[in-house]
């Protein structure tokens, strides 16, 4: 409890949990939908915001507030598949990196090397256009999954090496421990709190990428998520026609979602541990 | 010369390794799809409702294979690939046919390329300097305050912030044109309004790159100063009465610097693909709205060409950063 009392201490904290809190609301709501989200003209087309059509509706006769909660939940549910997912190459790759050394932490972080330096939208752009057709909230989950793990694998690769050098490291081997008892006993407690402050800020970078993908039409758009549905209300020129409920709505959500998440993982990675600020700063 | 064998030689062998492998993974990835493209491109062209009789179809298959590359092994194809690109030949455009794909990008990349180093050096001084300010006075109330706007700022994704702003400053007050990188029908000349109204259309998708780029750097600068501030050398400058300008001049920038031009060889790529997202939010006729059409008209070899290009140019740009870190850091150049 001690813990929770001195995390809302942070004002960032309080304010991006609650924004969270709203946000998962809303997702959790969908569950309760009067309309399904992939049929047209459900309702009169148009609209403004009212009493009976909260956040109006839009050209496609669909009602804003419930495709909303469709989006956040959709987009929610693609970033966590992205961010587990990632942390899982994450923490492998970091850890035997780390704890290997010699070639085999060379020829890894070659490879974590190559994938920062590399233009990485283009070749996600690539692999999206081969897999547009078959495109899901998992198969893009796993996608961005992928390309999503090379930093956070150099940020865990360190954390390990600096504990290799530790004595406990020896009194474990010295009394019988194997590698994988050794990694996942001793080391990973020291891991947890770097996963999970990079698994938000992973979290927040799939679902920038899902909307960048969306408005280049590389996901399956019947599917709606915040990137699909303000690639609707762009494609039917919501902006000019002036219905700016239907625009607003994807872009405050989304801007409330990424500042959410990024105050988050900035005060739970300070409480953790003041020095690793510079490395939340480094990420992405 | 323990410089050139203990840093060079590494580092250009990882940099052509680095463009090895990004090549090759570009030219393997369109071949993993089950679907054949040649196919693909002819049902495309059925769709439109265009007809072949059997034997120019015949001749129009071999000439598509040709085109995408696609005779022989996998292991033939992929040595034709090589020899292209050594010739600079990155194929024709399919959709723009006959133009040659290099020719797209040549047009298109003067507006990227001015774009792009306009807005990194202008978004990394920016941030540098005054994030170094901020980080002095950290206590002051101002440098709070642009700390807390950089919190919002930095985690928006490029296409969010300039959406945001292509909304209110061309679609609300109207200051700005809504698109493009001229206005339509104006020609190329080296005179004032031809400047102005590049710089106009510019000035929208710049300000966003340099307003999500400067806060990146901001942040970063001001915690490592704060950080710097902290130690002993700075402390003992102070005590000795050094005058406060340089100190933060000469010991307190100078040592934040030499992180954050690490960082900005690391981040290059992250920037270049922000641009290219910022420009298709502007219609910004660089190698971001040009990507944008291929992957409307299904155009492979243009972002092929385009993929392979940025692969080139960024790996290239982060090895020149990378070595001209030793004219800043004096302890590299002494190793």
């Amino acid at each position: 409890m001690r813990i929770v009392r001195d995390l809302f201490r942070d004002h960032r904290f309080t304010v991006s949990f609650c924004v969270l809190c709203i946000l998962l609301l809303l997702a959790i709501l969908s569950l309760f939908s009067p309309y399904d989200p992939t049929r047209w003209g459900v309702v009169p087309r148009d609209l403004k915001p009212s009493r009976t059509y909260l956040l109006g509706t839009n050209s496609k006769g669909q009602d804003i507030f419930w495709q909303a909660t469709f989006a956040v939940r959709n987009s929610l549910i693609i970033s966590l598949i992205a961010g587990l997912v990632s942390r899982v190459i994450a923490v492998l790759v970091g850890m035997v990196a780390g704890y290997k050394g010699k070639t085999t932490d060379r020829i890894l972080m070659f490879i974590s090397d190559s994938l920062l330096v590399m233009p990485l939208f283009l070749i996600i752009v690539l692999l999206a256009m081969l897999v547009r057709d078959r495109m899901n909230l998992v198969t893009l989950g796993l996608l961005l999954a992928f390309f999503g793990w090379a930093w956070d694998a150099r940020v865990i690769r360190a954390q390990i090496l600096s504990l290799r050098e530790r004595e406990f490291t020896q009194t474990a081997i010295l009394s019988g421990t194997g590698t994988l008892g050794l990694v996942l006993k001793e080391y990973m407690p020291f891991a947890t709190p770097l996963v999970f402050s990079t698994l938000i800020n992973n979290m927040s970078w799939a679902i920038g990428m899902e909307m960048t993908l969306a408005i280049l039409g590389l996901v399956n758009l019947d599917i709606p998520t915040l990137g699909t549905t303000l690639q609707w209300a762009i494609s039917y020129q919501a902006m000019l026609l002036g219905y700016w409920w239907w625009i607003l709505t994807p872009v405050v959500l989304a801007v409330l979602l990424f500042v959410a998440l990024y105050w988050l993982s900035a005060s739970i990675s300070e409480y953790l541990d003041p020095r690793t600020r510079l490395q939340r700063v480094g990420a992405h | 010369m323990a410089f050139i064998k203990r840093y060079l030689i590494p580092r250009l062998i990882q940099y052509f390794l680095v463009i090895f492998l990004g090549i090759t993974a570009v030219f393997i990835i369109p071949r993993l799809t089950p679907s054949d493209p040649v196919q693909r491109t002819i049902a495309q062209l059925r769709s439109m409702g265009s007809y072949l009789d059997p034997a120019s179809m015949d001749d129009f298959i071999n000439d598509l294979t040709e085109l995408y590359g696609l005779q022989g092994s996998m292991l033939q194809q992929y040595g034709a690939f090589w020899l292209r690109l050594f010739r600079g030949d990155f194929g024709v455009s399919f959709f723009q046919f006959p133009a040659p794909v290099s020719k797209l990008i040549g047009t298109a990349l003067p507006w990227t390329a001015g774009l792009l180093l306009t807005t990194t050096l202008l978004g990394w001084t920016l941030g540098n300097i005054v994030g170094g300010l901020a980080g002095y006075f950290a206590r002051k109330r101002w440098s709070r305050v642009l700390d807390t706007v950089a919190m919002i700022i930095r985690p928006l994704p490029y296409y969010i912030l300039a959406f945001a702003l292509l909304l209110l400053l061309a679609y609300v007050v109207h200051w700005f044109p809504v698109a493009g990188g001229i206005d339509i029908g104006r020609k190329v000349a080296f005179n004032w309004p031809f400047i102005r109204d590049v710089l106009r259309h510019a000035f929208l998708p710049a300000l966003s790159l340099t307003i999500l780029g400067g806060a990146i750097w901001f942040q970063t600068m001001r915690l490592i100063v704060q950080n710097v501030n902290a130690e002993s050398f700075v402390q003992y400058a102070k005590l000795g009465g050094v005058k406060e300008g340089r100190i933060v001049s000469r010991y307190v920038i100078r040592n934040a610097m030499l992180p954050q031009i690490t960082g900005l060889a690391l981040a290059l790529g992250q920037i270049f693909s922000g641009a290219l997202i910022t420009e298709i939010v502007f219609s910004y006729p660089g190698l971001g709205m040009l990507l944008y059409n291929a992957i409307i008209t299904g155009d492979y070899n243009l972002i092929m060409g385009i993929t392979l290009l940025s692969i080139v140019a960024i790996t290239t740009a982060i090895l020149i950063i990378d070595l001209l870190y030793p004219l800043f850091d004096p302890r590299v150049r002494y190793m």
